[in-house]
């Protein structure tokens, strides 16, 4: 096996002074999280890198399929190891400049000598190494500007590490390092991507979903329940909290006049987040409402709907068009379940004239008429909470089977 | 008594399979489309028989669809991208020993103007790398190559064949895996492996008429069948879940007990060898020990295949010419033809395949009743 192991820079946590020993360490703990599939890993983590060891193929495979997806990760390498000697140091260059022999290609030696009782001066191992591989390699030449293939090869006190591939990971911050908050997670196209740059800031996630049987399906809970899984992708686990809601939409349709609606469904949701939020101890909810896009995200339904809560309202689609907010769904995988055509809560009941303009006054004054604690208490009591990735329930009740 | 050897042919369903298949059909008969709970939980089942075979495989779930057997996937595989990638290129290429389902589909697109090139086999009927290198194009959009033979039980080097051709050609790499799987290692492997395995579940104790196509990843292929748009709208109809069902767990039982019945059959046919060997140039054995465990091919000089199966049913022992779909046809099979066995052991060739249910004495009866015919035919 030609790589030993996986170098990665951080991101921009590099930046953060008192608290950067706790992100890498939530990101070292986010990567054996990840991988716990490949068994345990030794992973050293060092104040600006991080190292993965490579015991076999597959770990060097799955890790170089996954960890573009990390957050917390600037860039990575593979990198491959030998002993401090010039000899051995022009083979390995050697090896690893073999995967391009098929190409007509240029390239240029980088050298970084933080060991310096190495005998040779940076400029001398450039010059025998770069020297070294153009006598055997017809098809390589040298550009220094802008080269296709940069090979780096650092000399420091343990040994030599060389590499040349640098592959951009997800940016962003480990999951975990900026606190936790709770999604509305609707099962439509916007809710998982405000999730997931959310996740991206390093935040944590529960979710909360609004389920109201025989009008929406079990199929549109899956679709959900799909959803939270494939953010777990992006490093942490994701429980999820459904609300049994149709009763209080129910309610709601048969006390407030029909253009009000809208708006009182969505103030009486966010007040059943904002408890669930407080008993989680998560900070702020997220939405992925996007200024404009539909009658319950224009300013003034915002506002209204604002108004039943102090907790921050975290809303990262705010300014986005519907085709980047899809092109992110389609990048991270939760378009396809997306579309998936099952009616979430927020399509049914719907009337024909939503008030785009409601007036704050007007809305409180008719949800006065009804006591809705009672039943918001009782839906948030009754919750059912999911954990996901899912542990194998499936497959165990179907173990005799298969 | 009998003696069952013809297990390339088909199995005998294991008896774990048939209660899987019974349980399902009895108590998750629902339409794993249907939005109701009922369709939810047995498209949960189907999801999870889809999950097992994967993990097997090594791909994800949402690359494993279930066909009716060996024979659809082949062609699903082979039209599918072939059509799918005609804008590429329409030069295809595969072997001169594959089994007709493969070799009927290249013939078929010859036909609508695909440019094929079979490859030639040595003796042991391996292919030459050389020869594929030589071979593949720019526009080579598909090369299908079978794992193991089915008449006569050569391996191919798939890993090899796998690397040359993703390094030097654009094309998708099918492997048929149907006499493979389960007695060799079958999987995903990256660029050192196919881009699609078939697979059929009657050879390894499953149920007739189950079988899948597995991808390595998203590939541009036709769909096979149109309609309501099951399995990710490649191949539609009412997903049979519990054939799926039943063949996931075929699967399962023959992946545990790859090693153990490797062991075994390679004790059998080697032995087999050795015994056939003492009968000098009366026979010619087909096969090598290089080759898959479970098949032994040899034949009779001039003394046609089926009056040596005729004589060994007599005496209880069932075998096979060298294939079951071509034995009712008079020519003299292709894979014979390509290996170019000498004129007077041509018309003889007879196959041993060996399954997870036969036993040591059942090789020692063999060699019994086989000497008896040999006495018989041949006087020796």
């Amino acid at each position: 096996m030609l790589w030993k192991e996986i170098l990665i820079r951080y991101g921009e946590l590099t930046t953060k002074g008192r608290n950067r020993k706790d992100f890498i360490q939530q990101l070292k703990r986010n990567i054996k999280y990840i991988f716990s599939d490949l068994g345990s890993l030794t992973i050293r983590a060092e104040r600006d890198r991080m190292h993965i060891e490579l015991n076999n193929e597959e770990q060097f495979e799955v890790l170089m399929e996954k960890l573009p997806r990390v957050f917390g990760i600037q860039s990575f390498s593979p990198v491959a190891i030998c002993e401090k000697d010039m000899g051995s140091i022009q083979q390995l260059a050697q090896k690893i400049m073999d995967r391009y022999k098929d190409q007509q290609i240029t390239f240029k030696v980088e050298v970084h000598r933080s060991d310096k009782s190495f005998p040779y001066q940076t400029y001398d191992i450039q010059k025998a190494v770069g020297g070294y591989l153009l006598k055997n390699n017809p098809n390589l030449s040298v550009d220094v500007k802008n080269p296709d293939v940069e090979l780096r090869v650092e000399i420091r006190k343990e040994a030599a590490y060389l590499m040349s591939e640098v592959i951009y990971g997800a940016g962003g911050m480990p999951v975990g390092s900026n606190g936790k908050t709770l999604l509305l997670l609707s099962g439509g196209i916007d809710s998982p991507v405000a999730g997931y740059l959310m996740m991206k800031r390093g935040v944590r996630i529960d979710a909360i979903h609004f389920y109201s049987p025989p009008y929406t399906s079990e199929q549109s809970l899956q679709k959900v329940k799909d959803l939270a899984n494939e953010l777990t992708k992006f490093g942490s686990t994701i429980r999820l909290h459904v609300i049994p809601f149709t009763e209080l939409q129910v309610l709601i349709k048969d006390t407030v006049p029909p253009e009000m609606l809208m708006t009182t469904t969505r103030r009486i949701m966010m007040k059943i987040a904002d408890k669930v939020r407080e008993e989680i101890g998560a900070l702020a909810l997220v939405t992925g409402e996007s200024l404009g896009q539909v009658a319950s995200q224009t300013l003034e339904s915002l506002t209204a709907i604002n108004a039943v809560t102090n907790t921050p309202i975290l809303r990262p689609l705010i300014s986005f068009d519907k085709l980047e907010i899809i092109k992110i769904a389609q990048q991270i995988g939760t378009y396809e379940i997306s579309i998936k055509p099952y009616e979430d809560c927020c399509t049914i009941f719907t009337p024909a004239n939503p008030k785009t303009k409601p007036k704050i006054e007007r809305v409180v004054h008719f949800e006065s008429q009804t006591d809705f604690d009672e039943y918001i208490e009782r839906a948030v009591k009754n919750r059912e909470i999911y954990t996901f990735p899912e542990k194998q329930q499936t497959a165990d009740k179907f173990k005799h089977l298969l | 008594m009998m003696i069952y050897f013809d297990n390339s042919a088909t199995t005998q369903p294991h008896e774990e399979v048939l209660q899987t298949f019974i349980e399902v059909n009895k108590n998750y008969y629902a339409n794993p489309a249907s939005i109701h709970s009922f369709g939810v939980e047995v498209n949960e089942l189907l999801d999870a028989a889809r999950g097992q075979i994967a993990g097997i495989l090594k791909t994800n779930k949402e690359h494993v669809l279930f066909t009716s057997g060996g024979t659809e996937s082949n062609n699903f595989a082979i039209f599918g991208v072939a059509k799918a990638n005609k804008h590429i290129g329409k030069h295809i290429i595969t072997t001169e020993i594959e089994h007709a389902s493969v070799l009927e589909a290249y013939k078929a697109l010859a036909k609508e103007g695909y440019e094929v090139d079979y490859l030639s086999v040595n003796k042991n009927g391996v292919i030459s790398l050389d020869e594929l290198r030589e071979k593949l194009r720019k526009d080579t959009v598909l090369v299908t190559i079978m794992h193991v033979n089915n008449e006569m039980g050569a391996i191919q080097p798939i890993e090899e064949a796998a690397k040359l051709i993703h390094q030097h050609s654009r094309a998708v790499f099918h492997v048929d895996a149907v006499q493979s799987f389960g007695k060799l290692e079958v999987q995903f492997k990256g660029e050192a492996g196919p881009d699609i395995i078939t697979i059929s579940g009657h050879k390894i104790h499953g149920l007739k008429g189950t079988g899948v196509i597995a991808f390595r990843r998203k590939l541009n292929i036709e769909p096979f069948i149109v309609g309501g748009g099951q399995e990710f709208g490649l191949r539609s109809g009412t997903v049979a879940v519990p054939q799926a069902v039943a063949l996931a767990k075929a699967c399962r039982i023959a992946v545990e007990h790859l090693q153990e019945n490797q062991a075994k059959f390679k004790k059998w046919r080697d032995d087999l060898i050795d015994f056939l060997t003492a009968f000098g140039n009366h026979i010619y054995i087909l096969s090598s020990k290089e080759g898959a465990p479970h098949i032994l091919s040899f034949s009779v000089r001039d003394i046609k295949g089926e009056v040596v199966i005729n004589a060994l049913q007599k005496r209880g022992a069932i075998v096979s010419t060298s294939s079951a779909c071509s034995s009712r046809q008079k020519k003299t099979s292709h894979v014979v033809e390509a290996l170019k066995v000498d004129p007077h052991f041509k018309e003889g060739v007879i196959r041993i395949s060996f399954g997870a249910k036969n036993t040591d004495e059942e090789i020692e009866q063999f060699k019994a009743i086989f000497k008896e015919v040999m006495n018989e035919l041949k006087g020796v």
